[in-house]
């Protein structure tokens, strides 16, 4: 069944964006159209459910709801990892950050916190 | 040497003198010890630098007046991030050898020395203290076990033979430290480290040296539980490491 393969791939697609891809968040751009399509679909699931029963017949599913749950659970996951790459990569430039403060103030005279 | 002019910032302190050797000590809230620590460390070597992550308490004051360079962290980001912040300060100076020495006074001064000739005779890129190679260890019991199986888990990742997989008690040469960027910032570093040592084939040496357990130090040590942070700050580095 397709939705079989659909699934699979989304999947697929979620361990590579964990594991793979340029280290950094997704572009501001992408996210906001990944949100964007989300919030579209939705809006077209809810005014719209005989189009999704139909959709969801044709890849496989008998009830509009559970294509709608499937979606939901694929897109789940590739929101936690994309806040987990997020909050990451904020703490690593978070640290460095700190690094920098503490490693100026050690050279600049003006500051209060210059020890040695 | 007699003779010659003294110059005030290279006391002659010992036979060979500790001009070209930085201590790096992370302190984080140790304003009970670290002007201890601080003053015995300089009774031996000249530099001696503590990267204060984020206190808050006077500790980074005392260790100042007790005579180490400090650099402070204006918020507490980890002590692997502490350390790396003290290798970074220190390959800004001519440091030739790089000691990391844990603030709450579990280490001892002799050892550290020790690990420095060691490092010093150039057979090693890195010298790495060790509680086990010799019997009668002081550890606590539970301690004990919480290690053993770090060292397992040390030697299934990186197939290093290494008897002690978590002493803070290490002297490596500029060179290494050069090679040493930690990414985790908690309490990983260690295994960080080693997991460094095997990637670049560095060599290494494992010297005995004896912890000093006190009321004080075993309050602070590292908490049994924080393992589970460790194994699961390693995993997560590896899948991280595979992009």
């Amino acid at each position: 069944m397709i939705i079989k393969l659909l699934l699979l791939l989304g999947v697929v697609l979620a361990a590579l964006f964990a594991y793979r891809g340029a280290p950094g968040a997704l572009s501001l751009a992408t996210r906001r159209l990944a949100l964007a399509g989300t919030l579209v679909s939705a809006a077209v699931a809810i005014v719209l459910p005989d189009l999704v029963t139909t959709v969801a017949q044709s890849v496989g599913v008998g009830r509009g709801a559970d294509l709608v749950l499937y979606g939901a659970v694929i897109v789940s996951i590739f929101v936690w990892i994309g806040l987990y790459r997020r909050l990451h990569d904020m703490e690593q430039r978070f640290v460095q950050l700190n690094r920098a403060i503490a490693l100026n103030q050690l050279t600049d005279p003006g500051s209060r916190d210059v020890v040695r | 040497m007699s003779g010659a002019p003294t110059r005030v910032s290279e006391p002659d302190l010992s036979p060979i003198g500790t001009g070209n050797v930085i201590v790096i000590v992370p302190v984080y809230n140790e304003s009970a010890v670290i002007a201890d620590v601080v003053r015995e460390l300089r009774t031996a070597f000249t530099h001696v630098v503590c990267v204060d992550d984020g206190s808050a308490d006077t500790s980074a004051t005392l260790a100042a007046q007790a005579g180490a360079t400090v650099v402070r962290h204006p918020t507490n980001v980890g002590q692997g991030a502490a350390l790396q912040t003290g290798l970074t300060y220190g390959l800004g100076t001519s440091a030739e050898y790089f000691v990391t020495f844990d603030a709450d006074g579990q280490h001892r001064v002799a050892d550290a020395l020790a690990m420095l000739e060691v490092a010093r005779a150039g057979e090693a890129d890195i010298v790495l203290g060790s509680r086990f190679l010799e019997t009668g260890s002081n550890v606590p019991a539970l301690r004990r076990l919480v290690l053993r199986a770090g060292i397992l888990f040390t030697r299934a990742t990186t197939r290093l033979a290494v008897t002690d997989t978590h002493n803070g008690l290490r002297v490596m040469t500029r060179h290494t430290a050069r090679q040493v960027r930690l990414q985790l910032n908690g309490m990983a570093h260690a295994s960080e480290i080693l997991g460094g040592i095997a990637r670049a084939r560095l060599r290494y040496v494992e010297v005995p040296m004896t912890v000093v357990y006190s009321d004080y130090s075993r309050s602070k040590g590292q908490s049994s539980m924080n393992a589970v942070n460790v194994v699961i700050d390693l995993l997560l580095a590896r899948a991280r490491y595979a992009r």
